[in-house]
């Protein structure tokens, strides 16, 4: 387990001043002035080395990102954007970032703003986290008041953090349709490329990162690359917010370092399975994009992105839902396939029709009102959908169906095998069953 | 989700409140000149708040206000769900995230004490006109499953029984208290911490160490040498190129300039129902 | 250039060519729905989906992707795209399976069908089974108009519209409203769409969702026939199709000429048909007690003969009307001075053109498609978004590209591009052209000024000064080698035809504005209309009024003998447009009854008047226009304006009137007989009428 010491969220219980004050005392903007003074590329160079992965859910180097913005500035502005658009299921970490330890992620935004050339940055917060979006402006106003950003701050470095914020569409947290939404239009995700880092915002050199990642910035800065590096195991380094939520005993957020077991992270800070171990049946590890995990896989399953790999699964957000016996685990994700078709954007084919079918038809499954050759079907229609799209949402639409029917094409055909039987009393067995 | 349309009763006009015209005229400052359209998120918020959904009348204001074409700003309006098209509950509009983590926990028996007690379908109002309810996307608190939200707070942790207090205490004016509605400390698990336990990480003794640090004044020094070395190299032949120059002018001992302690800072705990802003909102 | 590997043909293109081009190039089909040349690139469809080695293991949209962006292969070999591949196939059925799950099984309804892109795509692309067990998406249609048809459940999202009304039109009314699978297509609130292109949504749209709705169920087509012309409803000329099913013309569309119209035609183009179905004058008439009366052929020509003999040549009058091709105003043009008269005019609204000054003083000289390499334009006098409506999408296609200024002198509209207004008369042309005020000052540095001259500038006293004043900005010292800046925006279709063939006053003739003074004074005994109805036919006094032409409007109210002629539709005819392009409109179908073309009615009234004209066929015509203005032999092509002429016309000068310019038009709808005659013309006019209104409110 990792030591209090080691978490870089200190105050994600929201138990102490969440204020300016408060976060100097735990050691934020600690320095900031020596590490914006030792340059842009060693910042850079630091965060490469540090082996920071985006905790957005792709896990792409941070640093490697950050290099990836022009170097010389062509008379263009260059924007940071943060993504704080948390909207997928089972993840819930940026919003504790935001009301209870913001300052992390304001001072990660002047660093992360110096590293990349950029005076500006804009933080878009998804318009349900109404309250958080209270805590990060005030924070950022007491930045402002302490000269810690703006113009002509102590740090020597302009910084201006603007607060946006949409208006439920989880699609918006996909870096382009991100910067659409920041534009004032619908949020459809753009063609790639051109790549932000050369045209994004207002058609000028962005980087758009999560939270998390640029939050933990400073302290990997402050405290080091190889003390971030050496938690966590190659590859999978450092410390992660992971969200436990459903059949657990007691659900939350904590801080753990990448790599913890599954049933460590579970017992300690889940406070176990309900009912106990043996009564887990399948989990979702990081948000609902990712494909289901069967309760055999989870014995030794390691919590990073290599672990959840090699389960053909991801590790997304770290958001882990966890799923017991009782849960009826076909209407689970076809209620997965329900929330990406509300969220489709209707921009690109297969996802615009792809994500309706499919729900249509899991929803069927879910109350056996279907066919056999339907599953086989349903699997190739996922197909046709993943890698077809212009972003990824067409993807994550597909695996959540396809970790289904991977690990549970028993339970469909029993399913379909009852209605077929007797069409009415399963469905109000199966009613019965799911609540 | 379902085809969006504006309701077919509209008001005949729009009209901001001076407060929110102020407030809109300095959202215009947060964006680069010409591209006001980024406001119009923001905005149609605003007028949300203001009127409690966006009606017709508002949509052209706000087009007109941002210089954008009608049909854009529709386009926004009915591409974002949390704009509603139509009039909601009068003292609570409930959203009840519906999404697996809360339904794994329970979601569905509050949507179905929501058509009980309000009405049997989303966007209806009640008999009274109080309330209304609709079934939302993940809100994003699924450690606090299953939940609602009545903007602009959240409730976690319910049961169809503290649901049932929340809504009687809606309809009688009671105050309610939002967050976990049970013995609960945000998105700490029930029943005490089992992290973020050592005192010293709040006591100020985090603050000033760091290996990270050290390395930096390093870098910071050996760049400094390296100019030395190089002004004094140029010095005897012809003055060649200045070093670069660090993109922070270099003050000694400037990681020792602490921010100041008299910050003001009118923020004082975490208590959820004491917000820094909340004179601001009104 | 880069090398590409298509399907193992290995192809140069430019590097940033599309995929989608490059696979053209190296002659592989990729099939398309959102794609469109002319548009910005929405990459939503997904049907052009192509392998490409190297890349990410999935397939990529040939559509949105550079042929530079692609990195070659290890041993710097160029890259490889396949479009024939397993990847492909399976890509392509995927898309056309979900672009059908929602499309409704409407094809024997549908006026697409026989020309739907979807349907072709699928026979092609497609497979054969249906696996989509649910119900199908039922989406409500939308009302965008009295000229575009919406059967929404058809619509594939594919987006071209909104791209076009708003990229190339310039009115941002369409959208897509909603998202995921509910999103819909609409104007806001259902409203009609303000373009005067919003025509070419019908062709753009690659499924029935957008369909003609004068056109709606009238035909199929692979029943008409299909044939090449020209149209008239104003001077650009507009490359057209028209398509008959017998003797009716059931529609027209575009054809495409990057020089003159791209692909786009205006709504009068496009909608015009039933126009030339009523109102027609199918057989000759002759006012006998002050009422027409229908005749003979012989009886019509007797009586003109009757009058004509009994006056003499410097009684008797011409005027040509906007619509008329080079061969009758050559022929009416010999006729009338066969008869001894000098007085003959194609200028309806006295616009002070003058042929002897040179053709480069009343042709666009810079040509449509040199718009596009302005620096500057001024318009003056003009709204050519009424009054050459595909024109004006090729200043706003110029303005799009960046970097040019568009100045304004005169009313003060929407041009559907920003501009600088700059004032309203010529006192404001006069500072300009003496390089004063930021626009002068940007006109006097540019390289390659458009000066765009409307007959509202030209049709007025002063309007050869204007001219001369227009032709002094355009003749500055300091413009690129050969750029001729001067350009006449002609609203007439046949009015540079009619300047090339110089009908206009002979020595001591009279002019419209005289020939009508003189009818109204007793002064002309014997008036010839061709097709001229936008004079003031009231104020003819007792003149004997022949009227040759196509419909009973104005013109033929007042006639004494009417000669049923042919419209546009229904001759061959050389037509010169503004720049100066010759080309030829071609027959389509015949013209109802009696009526018979124009030229011939000429040759045979001329025999009758004892003055037969040379020539017994069209070629003999021809060959003797051709002798006499050999330009017009070169179909297709321009004769550029002598620079010369338009310094010489520089410094002519004159003195500037003070009146404000007045656009020529302002009903775009109802500018000619044909279009007066047109139930979609009037319904449209009376709603553009209506909206104006309500904007005024």
């Amino acid at each position: 387990m990792l030591s209090d010491k080691d978490r870089i969220f200190t105050n994600i219980y929201g138990h102490h001043d969440w204020g300016l004050q408060g976060a100097l005392k735990r050691g934020s903007w600690d320095g900031t002035k020596t590490i914006l003074e030792a340059g842009r590329d060693w910042i850079v160079d630091q965060m490469k080395a540090s082996g920071l992965r985006g905790r957005g859910g792709a896990g792409f180097p941070t640093g490697l990102k950050w290099s990836f913005m022009p170097k010389q500035n062509d008379g263009r502005p260059h924007y940071l954007v943060i993504n704080a658009d948390e909207s997928e299921p089972g993840t819930c970490k940026d919003r504790e970032i935001l009301r209870h330890d913001p300052h992390h992620l304001v001072e990660g935004a002047l660093i992360a703003g110096f590293a990349m050339g950029a005076h500006a940055a804009y933080i878009y917060v998804r318009g349900e986290f109404i309250r958080e979006r209270e805590h990060l402006q005030a924070a950022i106003d007491q930045a402002y008041d302490a000269r810690l950003i703006g113009k002509n701050n102590v740090h020597g470095w302009d910084m201006d953090i603007y607060v946006a914020h949409g208006a439920g569409a989880y699609i918006c947290g996909e870096e382009t349709a991100l910067l659409e939404s920041l534009e004032g239009k619908k949020g459809q995700p753009r063609l790639k490329p051109p790549f932000p880092a050369n045209v994004g915002l207002y058609g000028c050199p962005t980087t758009v990162n999560n939270v998390e990642s640029i939050a933990v910035a400073p302290t990997i800065l402050r405290r080091g690359p190889a003390w971030f590096s050496s938690i966590g195991r190659a590859n999978n380094v450092g410390t992660k917010l992971f969200g436990i939520s459903g059949h657990v005993n007691t659900p939350c957020i904590v801080e753990e370092a990448m790599g913890i077991p599954f049933k460590e992270l579970i017992e300690k800070h889940g406070g176990g399975i309900r009912g106990g171990w043996d009564n887990l049946k399948a989990i979702i590890p990081g948000g609902a994009s990712c494909p289901i995990i069967p309760a055999d896989q989870c014995e030794d399953l390691i919590m990073d992105f290599d672990g959840t790999r090699a389960v053909k699964s991801s590790f997304g957000t770290a958001g882990v839902l966890v799923m017991d016996k009782s849960t009826d685990v076909i209407r689970a994700i076809a209620r997965i396939a329900y929330f990406f078709k509300h969220e489709s954007c209707g921009q690109c084919t297969p996802c615009r029709e792809g994500t309706g079918w499919m729900w249509r038809v899991i929803d069927r499954m879910a109350r056996g009102e279907a066919e056999k050759r339907e599953i086989d079907m349903l699997l190739q229609v996922t197909t046709q959908v993943e890698g077809h799209t212009i972003c990824a949402l067409g993807d994550a639409a597909a695996w959540p169906i396809q970790g289904l029917i991977r690990h549970f094409r028993h339970e469909i055909e029993e399913r379909i095998d009852l209605y077929s039987r007797n069409p009415r009393p399963v469905e109000r067995q199966m009613m019965e069953a799911a609540e | 989700m379902s085809v969006r349309r504006l309701a077919s009763e509209q008001p005949q006009s729009f009209a901001i409140s001076p407060d929110n015209l102020a407030w809109a005229e300095k959202q215009l400052l947060k964006f680069p000149e010409g591209k006001q359209a980024s406001a119009v998120i923001p905005l149609l918020w605003r007028i949300q708040e203001q009127e409690g959904w966006v009606s017709e009348p508002a949509i052209r204001w706000v087009g007109e206000f941002l210089d954008m074409p009608y049909i854009r700003v529709l386009e926004v309006a009915t591409f974002y769900t949390m704009f509603l098209l139509a009039p909601v509950g009068k003292k609570a509009h409930i959203q009840v995230c519906g999404t697996t983590p809360c339904m794994l926990r329970g979601a569905n028996k509050l949507i179905d004490r929501c058509r009980e007690r309000i009405h049997p379908e989303p966007f209806h109002v009640s008999a009274d006109g109080n309330l209304s309810w609709e079934e939302v996307e993940c809100l994003g608190a699924c450690v606090n499953a299953p939940m609602l939200q009545i903007v602009p707070d959240t409730y976690e942790d319910l049961t169809v029984e503290t649901l049932d207090k929340l809504i009687d205490d809606i309809q009688a004016d009671r105050p309610i208290k939002p967050g976990p509605q049970i013995e609960r400390h945000h998105s700490a698990p029930v029943g005490g911490f089992r992290a973020l336990t050592t005192p010293e990480l709040y006591d100020g003794s985090m603050v000033g160490q760091g290996a990270g640090l050290a390395a930096a004044r390093e870098a910071i020094a050996a760049r400094a040498a390296a100019a030395e070395e190089a002004a004094r190299a140029a010095a005897n032949p012809a003055p060649a190129e200045a070093p670069a120059a660090p993109a922070v002018k270099a003050q000694g001992e400037a990681d020792k300039e602490k921010v100041p302690d008299q910050v003001k800072q009118t923020v004082p705990a975490s208590d959820p129902s004491v917000r820094p802003d909340a004179a601001k909102k009104e | 250039m880069a090398k590409i590997i298509v399907d193992g043909i290995e192809v140069d293109v430019p590097p940033d060519y599309t995929l989608l081009q490059a696979a053209e190039a190296a002659g592989a089909e990729v099939p398309r729905f959102c794609f469109h040349e002319r548009l910005s690139i929405a990459g939503n469809c997904r049907m052009c989906l192509v392998e490409v080695k190297g890349g990410p293991p999935k397939p990529t949209a040939s559509c949105a992707m550079n042929v530079r962006d692609l990195r070659p292969g290890p041993n710097g070999e160029p890259p490889v795209m396949l479009t024939k591949s397993p990847m492909v196939k399976k890509a392509r059925e995927g898309v056309m399976e979900f672009l059908l799950i929602n499309h409704p099984l409407d094809c024997p309804i549908c006026d697409q069908g026989g020309e739907c892109d979807l349907q072709d795509q699928a026979m092609a692309y497609g497979v054969d089974k249906n696996r989509f067990a649910e119900n199908k998406r039922a989406v409500e249609d939308k009302h965008i108009g009295p000229l575009v048809k919406t059967s929404m459940n058809r619509c594939i999202h594919c987006t071209r519209c909104v791209r076009f009304t708003t990229e190339v039109a310039g009115i941002s009314e369409l959208g897509l409203i909603g998202r995921g699978e509910d999103a819909e297509i609409t104007t806001y609130l259902e409203k009609a769409l303000s373009s005067e292109l919003q025509g070419n949504v019908i062709d753009l749209c690659p499924v029935g969702a957008l369909t003609s709705k004068p056109y709606a169920f009238q035909a199929r087509p692979w029943e008409l026939t299909k044939t090449e012309s020209i149209d008239v409803m104003d001077a650009v000329g507009s490359n057209i199709r028209v398509d008959t099913r017998g003797r009716e013309v059931m529609r027209v569309l575009p054809r495409l000429n990057e020089a003159v119209n791209e692909e786009w035609i205006s709504d009068k183009t496009r909608f015009i048909w039933d126009g030339l179905r009523t109102q027609r004058l199918d057989r000759p008439y002759l006012r006998v007690d002050g009422r027409l009366k229908p005749v003979s052929w012989a009886e019509a020509f007797a009586a003109i003969a009757d009058r004509v003999n009994a006056t003499s040549g410097s009684k008797i009058g011409a005027i040509a009307g906007d619509l008329a091709a080079v061969e009758e105003l050559y022929a009416l043009k010999a006729l009338i001075g066969s008869l001894g008269s000098s007085n003959l005019d194609a200028r309806q609204d006295g616009a002070k053109l003058d042929p002897a000054l040179g053709r480069a003083s009343y042709l666009f000289n810079p040509t449509i498609a040199g718009i596009e390499q302005a620096d500057a334009i001024l318009i003056v006098g003009a709204n050519p978004r009424k009054e050459a409506s595909v024109l004006n999408a090729r200043i706003r296609k110029r303005w799009r590209a960046g970097n040019v200024r568009i100045g304004v002198v005169g009313e003060h509209v929407d041009l559907t591009y920003p501009h600088d207004y700059l004032g309203a008369g010529p006192e404001t042309l006069g500072e300009i052209a003496a390089g004063k005020g930021a626009f002068g000052e940007i006109l006097a540095n540019a390289k390659r000024p458009i000066i765009i001259v409307g007959q509202g500038a030209l049709a007025r006293d002063d309007g050869k000064a204007v001219l001369a004043a227009a032709a002094a900005i355009a003749s500055a010292p300091g413009r690129d080698e050969g750029w001729n800046g001067l350009a006449v925006l002609h609203t007439a279709a046949s009015r540079v035809g009619a300047l090339d063939v110089g009908f206009v006053p002979a020595e001591g003739g009279l002019d419209v504005a005289g020939m009508v003074s003189a009818a109204g004074q007793g002064a002309l005994d014997v008036l010839f209309l061709l097709g001229a109805d936008e004079i003031d036919t009231t104020s003819l006094g007792s003149a004997f009024v022949v009227y040759i032409g196509t419909h009973g409007d104005a013109g033929a109210h007042r006639a004494d003998v009417i000669l049923p002629g042919a419209a546009y539709t229904e001759k061959s005819g050389t037509f010169v447009n503004t720049e100066g392009r010759v080309q030829i409109a071609n027959r389509a179908g015949f013209p109802p009854g009696d009526a018979r073309e124009d030229w011939a009615i000429l040759r045979a009234l001329s025999d009758v008047l004892g003055h037969r004209l040379p020539f017994d066929s069209l070629g003999e015509l021809r060959r003797a226009l051709y002798a006499a203005h050999p330009h017009l032999a070169a179909v297709d092509t321009v004769r550029a304006g002598d620079l010369a002429d338009v310094a010489a016309l520089a410094s002519a000068g004159g003195s500037l009137g003070w009146a404000a310019f007045a656009n020529p038009i302002h009903d775009f709808y109802l500018t000619n007989p044909i279009a007066r005659a047109s139930a979609i013309m009037a319904e449209c006019s009376a709603l553009a009428a209506g909206q104006l209104a309500a904007a005024a409110e």
